[in-house]
């Protein structure tokens, strides 16, 4: 399977400290993988530093074997790196259509455009019925299907999400985790960082798990649910809970 | 006093808040998008009266003719000042925005002051002289103009805002900026262009008005002040209410000085401007 983002030794910090100490990771076309780990591991950091808004101080970021470390984020999107940040990131007063469309601000806007602004409606139907609502009106579960959705229309090679699930009730997050298989299904390459961890492992293909800004454990998704030693060490009760 | 003249007083003041209006939407789109107040913005449409009255001395150009000109220079002044000052400034403490505004202000003021000397001057225009009759109203064909001109100019803003990609964008960053950097949307290039219209639009304010206003140094504060209060009214950074707020302070300084006395027409701006803050902080139209 060709690799589609390699992360090889990367540090990265705020300021003074580096959350980042030499973190590896290796993502291949069409994966689905969660990063897991608990808070002040580097799971958010990793994010940002592969999609631009932190610049790497040492080390190699790779998309499809080409350079991207340092880039920033508007060259990255380009090269079809979408993000989804952790916080709400919506514009309140646009309307979802409005929204959508700047998913695609990079891209001529062309009837591709508006067919892709259409499959992803079709995607996602609670957003189709209100299209000409503004994003302030739409309840937790609706905005982040409006974010992923406004990602998804970067066509992306790769898609970076941050905590898709926080904050929903456990139904919703069911709905967005299936959104997020639909779209791996169709071919997009996911990495997304979870708190709910036993949710995560079930469903993505493989998993790593940070530690002080490292990769500790990787492994497929069941195989790691399955080891009694990364649910202790790592997991904890979010997996053991239930 | 007569109906006829309180509704003569109305007309003229809608005339005169049309480019109040103006001035407001232009401070108030630099306001709205990057919370910057732009102390200096009077001073651009004196710079702009100052172009068209050398553009009419010199090469004989009627204002209105000399307007599209007077736009793009001035838009160019506005994305060079963005580009020069605000750009750096923006990564500084507020105050530091603050004061590099207003070090604008005078550093324009006085320029021109040194350079022009603080006499009167005016350009003639076709629209200078004429007066419109409507039964026992009369309007300026001048002040007319300028308002349509104005309320012209602000719907092409409106509809650039609400249905171009550029537009679009501006409002995205003026509502999250590391969201819109995040989709691609670079900040300091719409800041730029924001400088650059909201720059334009004093340039159309000042060729509207250089039909029938003299132009010396000082002019700036004529529009400027009221602009603010309009924008106040509006709820700052609410383009559309700055619009709607210039034209109430328009008619609040022509009919409130006919009603009462001329000298006192500024004075009753702000009484109405304090009355809405206290009462509705947010301004009328505010969010």
């Amino acid at each position: 399977m060709t690799t589609v983002l390699l992360v090889d030794d990367v540090h990265a910090s705020y300021g003074r400290f580096d959350v980042l100490r030499g973190l590896s990771l290796r993502v291949a076309a069409g994966e689905l993988v969660a990063v897991l780990g608990p808070n002040g591991a580097g799971k958010s950091t990793l994010l940002k530093t592969v999609a631009g808004f932190l610049t790497p101080r040492q080390g190699s970021i790779q998309l499809d074997g080409e350079e991207i470390g340092g880039l920033r984020p508007p060259a990255l999107l380009r090269k079809g790196v979408a993000y989804v940040m952790q916080r709400s990131s919506l514009f309140p007063r646009m309307t979802i259509q409005e929204n959508l469309e700047l998913g695609a601000y990079v891209r001529k806007t062309t009837a591709e455009v508006r067919q892709d602004i259409e499959r992803v409606l079709a995607l996602f139907p609670r957003l189709a019925e209100r299209r000409q609502q503004r994003a302030e009106g739409l309840s937790g579960g609706e905005r982040r299907m409006l974010e992923i959705g406004r990602g998804l229309l970067l066509r992306p090679r790769l898609l970076l999400l941050d905590e898709p699930t926080m904050g929903l009730a456990p139904l919703v997050m069911d709905l967005i985790f299936d959104k997020i298989l639909e779209v791996r299904a169709a071919g997009t390459t996911v990495v997304m960082v979870e708190q709910n961890a036993r949710r995560a492992l079930e469903v993505s293909d493989r998993a790593y798990v940070l530690e002080q800004g490292q990769t500790r454990v990787e492994g497929r998704g069941e195989d790691l649910l399955a080891s009694e030693a990364v649910r202790r060490a790592y997991l904890g009760s979010g997996v053991a809970g239930r | 006093m007569t109906l006829e003249i309180v509704l003569q007083s109305v007309v003229s003041g809608l005339m005169f808040g049309g480019v109040i209006a103006l001035v407001a939407v232009g401070v108030s789109l630099i306001w709205g998008i990057m919370d910057v107040i732009n102390f200096a913005y009077g001073e651009y449409l004196m710079w702009a009266m100052y172009l068209t009255f050398f553009l009419y001395a010199g090469a004989g150009l009627d204002p209105l003719v000399s307007l599209p000109v007077n736009a793009l220079v001035l838009f160019g002044a506005g994305v060079l000042t963005y580009r020069l000052v605000i750009q750096r400034v923006m990564r500084g403490p507020v105050f530091a925005q603050l004061l590099s505004t207003f070090g604008l202000f005078v550093l324009l003021r006085y320029t021109a002051w040194l350079v022009f000397r603080p006499d009167d001057r005016q350009a003639q225009s076709l629209v200078s002289n004429g007066v419109l009759k409507l039964g026992e109203l009369r309007v300026s064909t001048g002040e007319l103009v300028a308002f349509v001109g104005s309320v012209l100019a602000t719907s092409a803003l409106f509809c650039f805002l609400t249905w171009t990609k550029t537009g679009k964008a501006l409002r995205a960053v003026a509502q999250d900026r590391e969201a819109a950097l995040a989709l691609g949307i670079e900040p300091d290039r719409l800041y730029a262009i924001a400088w650059g219209i909201s720059a334009a639009a004093a340039g159309v304010a000042g060729s509207l008005v250089s039909p029938f206003m003299y132009v010396n140094p000082l002019v700036g504060d004529v529009f400027l002040l009221p602009g603010f209060a309009a924008v106040a009214l509006g709820g700052f950074g609410n383009v559309y209410g700055a619009f709607a707020g210039g034209l109430v302070i328009g008619v609040v300084n022509v009919t409130g000085g006919t009603l009462t006395m001329p000298k006192v027409k500024l004075a009753l701006v702000y009484l109405v401007f304090l009355a809405v803050l206290f009462m509705r902080p947010r301004g009328l139209w505010g969010r």
